[in-house]
């Protein structure tokens, strides 16, 4: 298990809806063991690119590959696999609201494998307990917790089955600057604990400073840049100019590396 | 450490041999949690069936391990006081060793759900909660209604405050749009019913009391009840989910904090324009009921429309119409009044929504049944 070989490859992608092309002969590769933020202004089709990633859209053109594979080539059964090697916490945690947090856990191992509900139990205490929600949340329902909670248990979802790779829509959206900060640490603990490969959707200058080992940026409907943030800060595309360069992406890159 | 895909898995095994009174579990192959499920039983006996002390873990064998084989093999040890200490340990594994040690430190320990003993107490418990549920939801329902009154009461004062436009807006979708369902079913029950009464009054040659029949009971009662059946079908759930849907959105709060009453906004509009369209769709689907029982006694009686429309203005009294007609706008204010309170009682979540729907739905066919019965009793006591 190699760091740093091709994990999944984009090649030529184009989305559209209707009329409207989101992305035109979009590449991106994503390196196992990494942690990979994407960003973009509102609009320039990131959370389109995950869904296309993981197989939630068809794209117009192009192809994603997994280990080399494209997924337009896979039979069910690859599908299933690599379904699940995945993990995915939605923006805003989608768990399944007739369920308790702990069902929710353990709602991808009822589906995927055969062992005795304690054990499916326990091992969700395990998840619960790993993404830091208290004891107590396990038999909540969805609606009882806080954002920051929900986010917690979505991420304890998308780690039921020990995924390879970890998608991340958004976050630490909606978190206070400390829970923001104590979900970012989290993700590089998991991360470099289980050996994940992360792609993470965010806006937070801070989360890319803190954990994200490379930034691809989305623009003019391709991905312009895909390099490590300092790097990146010396790009002189316009758009990753004034990111950086506004008042807050200034701020952030002030601060020590590894803040 | 965790899967990765470039080296195909191997089968995962456990062995378990005993050596002086100890224990030694010897764990090989890829440790994944597709695999493991197999051992949990064989793990959970040695955790029983031995002190901790005894229990040794023989880390040769083993390639990769994910975090819940590691959970699970550290589970077996988990009991000991040094859960962690080398001794425990044969043949080195130090990711295996280090993510154990983690799980073990981080594993959550969830209060188990109380589950209902299902014995008598419980049955009894669980009757005087649904007696008491459904008095409060009738306390409710009245207390509503004293609301919207009352908020009634200081838009008719205020008539600029009246929101026409809304009003009209659901007079088109909750009463026009529903008319051609409504009067094709009531054509229907009109025609049933003239099938029954002139198969049965044939046997007493009198089968000409068929339009006595039809007139009777589609006035009184199949015409309006048709009508307050579709609407609290149709437009009761849609007033739940709608207002429900808005307050899931925190719609309802931002009306709120803007000044503006959602009883003035969302209910009055709704209220007004179901107890103006009850009367007006009931009054299609008499027409048509009375019409599908007239085609029906044309056919197989031979009495012509002529002659039916002539003796149903002879035999059938204005009053049965009349009581028809009293009971629509209380039919439709019911409908609106419990769609709408359901709607604002939606809590935050999409469950919530769809039981408020369903209750929303199931009491207001319920209330207009009841309803229609305390009229029943009610005209025949005033011999109407």
């Amino acid at each position: 298990m190699s760091r740093g070989e091709t994990v999944i490859e984009v090649r030529g992608l184009r989305s559209q809806f209707g009329t409207h092309v989101v992305h035109e002969d979009l590449d991106l590769e994503i390196r196992r063991g990494e942690i990979l933020g994407i960003v973009g202004g509102s609009g320039t089709g990131k959370s389109v690119l995950i869904n296309t990633i993981l197989g939630l859209k068809q794209p117009e053109a192009g192809e994603v590959y997994f280990n080399g594979k494209p997924r337009s080539a896979m039979r069910r059964r690859d599908r299933d696999a690599l379904a699940r090697r995945l993990g995915v916490l939605f923006q805003a945690g989608a768990l399944f609201s007739s369920l308790t947090v702990q069902e929710n856990v353990m709602a991808p191992m009822r589906e995927h494998l055969k062992m005795p509900v304690s054990l499916m139990r326990e091992l969700a205490d395990l998840k619960i307990g790993m993404v830091g929600l208290p004891d107590n949340a396990g038999p909540k329902f969805p609606s009882e917790l806080s954002g920051g909670m929900k986010k917690r248990a979505g991420l304890a979802r998308a780690l039921a089955l020990d995924p390879d790779l970890l998608f991340l829509d958004e976050p630490t959206a909606g978190l206070d600057p400390i829970g923001a900060s104590q979900f970012d640490e989290l993700i590089l603990e998991l991360g470099r604990t289980l050996g994940l490969t992360v792609v993470m959707i965010t806006h937070d200058l801070d989360s890319l400073h803190a954990i994200c080992d490379r930034v691809a940026v989305i623009a003019d409907r391709r991905i312009v840049a895909a390099e490590p943030l300092d790097a990146l800060t010396r790009n002189p595309h316009p758009w990753i100019q004034e990111y950086f360069g506004g008042p807050r992406g200034r701020a952030v890159l002030r601060q020590p590396q590894g803040g | 450490m965790a899967t990765a895909a470039e080296t195909s898995d191997q089968t995962a095994t456990l062995t378990t041999r005993s050596e002086d009174g100890l224990v030694i579990l010897e764990p090989g192959g890829d440790w994944l949690i597709g695999a493991i499920g197999k051992f949990d039983s064989a793990i959970r006996r040695i955790e029983d069936g031995y002190e901790p002390d005894k229990i040794r873990i023989d880390l040769s064998g083993l390639r990769r391990i994910d975090t819940a084989g590691a959970y699970l093999l550290g589970r077996a040890v988990s009991k000991c006081g040094d859960p962690d200490g080398d001794w425990h340990y044969l043949g080195g594994h130090e990711a295996a060793r280090s993510l154990m040690a983690d799980m073990r430190r981080r594993l959550a320990h969830c209060p188990p759900e109380a589950e209902a003993d299902g014995g008598f107490m419980d049955v009894m418990a669980r009757v005087g909660r649904a007696v008491e549920d459904a008095w409060e939801e009738t306390w409710d329902t009245f207390a509503f209604f004293g609301r919207v009154l009352t908020t009634g009461f200081g838009v008719f004062a205020l008539p600029a405050r009246m929101r026409w436009t809304a009003t009209v807006h659901i007079m088109e979708t909750a009463g026009v749009n529903a008319l051609p369902i409504i009067a094709v079913l009531s054509f229907f029950i009109g025609a049933v019913v003239a099938f029954m009464g002139a198969n049965l009054l044939e046997t007493f040659g009198a089968s000409v009391f068929t339009v006595e029949l039809v007139g009777l009971s589609v006035l009184r009662e199949f015409g309006v009840l048709i009508t307050a059946i579709l609407l609290a079908g149709r437009s009761d759930s849609a007033f739940t989910a709608a207002i429900g849907s808005m307050k899931m959105q925190q719609e309802i709060d931002a009306m709120k904090v803007m000044g503006l009453d959602p009883y003035e906004v969302l209910v009055i509009p709704r209220v007004i324009a179901c107890v103006l369209m009850a009367p007006l769709l009931t009054f299609a689907a008499m027409v048509t009921g009375v019409f599908g029982g007239l085609l029906v006694s044309w056919a197989t009686l031979d009495i012509s429309p002529a002659f039916f429309l002539t003796r149903m203005q002879d035999s059938v009294d204005w009053s049965h119409f009349m009581v028809g007609m009293s009971k629509a706008p209380v039919f439709g204010l019911v409908i609106a009044i419990i769609g709408c309170r359901h709607g604002l009682k939606v809590g935050g979540d999409v469950e919530s929504l769809g039981s408020r729907v369903t209750t929303s739905v199931v009491q207001s066919i319920f209330a207009v049944i009841v309803i229609d019965a305390l009229f029943a009793m009610m005209y025949l006591e005033l011999d109407i």
